[in-house]
């Protein structure tokens, strides 16, 4: 069953047509890959699944749910979760805090609780506690709980918002360049840690430019151009699909 | 539960602070009185400011708002002083949300431009007597004293353990408030909105709830404000205490508690202090201020990382590994 129908996506900007007709499925349990030369409109997709912008006409159907035009965090609530391309930590806060705001919508506790810190409040902090240790912990950043965001580093930050993602709790998570600025053993680490998010349930759809990365864990290809589809399928076909070829040239072929 | 050194050091920092009206003259006991009403409206607008980074500069309307309202209730329907209270600080609130809901999405300087609009309608609308209720520019007078436990508070001194008091209970509300999901979720909006939101957190809700807070709060404030002074006009609340507010958050630390109280000793106090060099003080405040922009961005104290306690979670690694 497709978790995810994307049916008719488009989105202009002004005169700038970043998205046009997009449809695609997500298979629930899959890892699927978003992939594209350099502004071909990956992210302005993501944007569009997660309500960060409003298509001009289509829907995205979650769980048999259209989410156009739902806010973000009611989104995120139904249980879909996304990292960012430019990583968006709270710079000022620790990596627990940041792992604990993903916890924020499951969690139920209001003004009156908190002041009072009523016998609920506490068992429920001591709950998300628990919860955002296990999240570091799943990504290798248990021990840097108490470092400052933007002290870790790129690669460390890019994980962290991942544990951040998979504290809200999802069905469907949505990963912008997970391994960019990774070096190779942290690439590694990261698909290790992708498979590991497939095995717990969650349907994985991800942009990456690193082609090793994407042929060795994406069991589905989504070629995007101009704002379109070009390509769908495995990935043995898209390698050899001669327009897909095109779309790269320029890059280096044996990427492909 | 755990008592750390810290902790000890405060409460006796307090019980010292506590006796200070046994030393001092009413004059000095009236200028704390003053730091403390200041540093309780600075508690509450730095909920709005220092935790939510929302630039909110129209914090006098709400006092107003409070003070008005005790002032009008008790004057016209003798209600006593302190039981119009939670009325004062109810009519702030919805106020509040009522001005916060349509400017709400603003970003920085733009709700800045828009809450000094605020507060300066609330001080032309007292000054035109609005609904015949407000006095006009004369303001309202022959209010109550305060009335706790059938001990009538007039004194400055008693004054002190009114105010004090209320501030006392307003930081060990805050401070908890600081640490727990909604303090924390402010912080989140502070540090980046759209990552906030993209976690799940109803971005717009929690601003709004910040500024009722903060609203009710200072309305509350405006009710012992109104008893301290009897007489209450729209002088009292100017675009200027606004401003005093917002840099009383500002050089303390945002979102910091111990940086606002520090804050309000600073810009209250100090001019007190340096009365004898009448007009330079203001110049001397006035570079001190530039000064510490520059230097120290970040406010005199800024806040504390919170604490959590994770000894649980390590416990078991480290016993494998001895």
């Amino acid at each position: 069953m497709s978790l995810v129908e994307l049916k008719n996506l488009t989105k202009t900007f002004g005169g700038l047509l970043a998205v046009n007709d997009v449809s695609f499925n997500v298979e629930e349990g899959s890892i699927v890959g978003l992939i594209g030369p350099n502004g071909a409109g990956k992210t302005t997709v993501f944007n569009l699944i997660t309500g960060n912008y409003i298509p001009d006409t289509g829907e995205a159907v979650f769980n048999g749910k259209n989410v156009v035009g739902m806010q973000t965090h009611r989104i995120v609530n139904l249980g879909i979760a996304r990292t960012f391309q430019t990583i968006r930590l709270f710079k000022s806060l620790n990596a627990l805090e940041n792992v604990l705001s993903g916890c924020h919508c499951r969690m139920k506790s209001g003004v009156f609780a908190s002041m009072f810190r009523t016998r609920k409040q506490r068992a429920e902090e001591k709950h998300v506690l628990e919860k955002a240790m296990a999240e570091l912990e799943f990504v290798g950043l248990k021990d840097q709980w108490d470092i400052q965001a933007d002290s870790l580093s790129y690669g460390k930050q890019r994980l962290l918002e991942i544990a951040r993602a998979l504290a809200t709790e999802p069905k469907f998570i949505i990963l912008d360049e997970p391994a960019g600025g990774m070096n190779d053993q942290e690439t590694q680490e990261l698909i290790d840690i992708i498979k590991a998010i497939r095995d717990r349930g969650i349907t994985v759809l991800l942009i990456e430019h690193d082609m090793s990365l994407v042929m060795k864990i994406c069991e589905h290809l989504v070629v995007l151009e101009y704002g379109a589809v070009i390509a769908e399928g495995d990935p043995e076909t898209i390698k050899n699909d001669p327009r897909v070829i095109e779309a790269y040239l320029g890059a280096d072929d044996d990427l492909l | 539960m755990m008592i750390r050194k810290q902790d000890i050091l405060c409460l006796a920092g307090a019980a010292v602070f506590a006796c200070s009206p046994l030393v001092l003259d009413a004059y000095w006991t009236d200028v704390l009185n003053n730091i403390g009403l200041y540093a309780i409206l600075a508690l509450s607008l730095n909920i709005i400011l220092g935790q939510c980074g929302l630039f909110q500069m129209g914090h006098a309307a709400f006092f107003a708002i409070g003070a008005y309202t005790s002032a009008i209730l008790n004057t016209m329907f003798d209600i006593p002083l302190l039981w119009t209270m939670p009325l004062a600080g109810i009519l702030a609130g919805i106020f509040g949300l009522i001005v916060a809901r349509p400017i709400i999405h603003l970003r920085g300087d733009y709700l800045l431009i828009v809450t000094i609009g605020i507060v300066e309608i609330i001080r032309i609308a007292l000054i035109n007597d609005v609904g015949g209720l407000t006095g006009g520019a004369n303001g309202i007078f022959g209010i109550d004293r305060p009335m706790l436990f059938g001990l009538k508070i007039k004194r400055p001194y008693q004054f002190f353990y009114l105010i004090w008091g209320f501030c006392a209970v307003t930081i060990f509300l805050f401070h908890r408030l600081e640490n727990s999901r909604f303090g924390r979720a402010l912080n989140y909006i502070k540090d980046d909105d759209v990552a906030a939101e993209g976690s799940g957190i109803d971005i717009s809700k929690y601003k709004l709830i910040a500024f009722v807070i903060g609203a009710f709060w200072a309305g509350m404030v405006g009710t012992i404000f109104a008893g301290k002074m009897k007489i209450i006009s729209p002088e009292s609340f100017s675009f200027w205490e606004s401003v005093l507010l917002f840099t009383i958050v500002i050089l303390g630390g945002m979102g910091s508690i111990r940086g606002v109280l520090l804050g309000a000793f600073l810009i209250i106090g100090l001019p007190e202090v340096f009365r004898d060099f009448a007009s330079a003080r203001m110049l001397i405040f006035g570079a001190a201020m530039v000064a510490m922009m520059i230097f120290r961005t970040q406010g005199l104290l800024p806040p504390l990382p919170r604490k959590y306690d994770v000894s649980r979670f390590f416990s078991k690694a480290e016993g494998e590994q001895s």
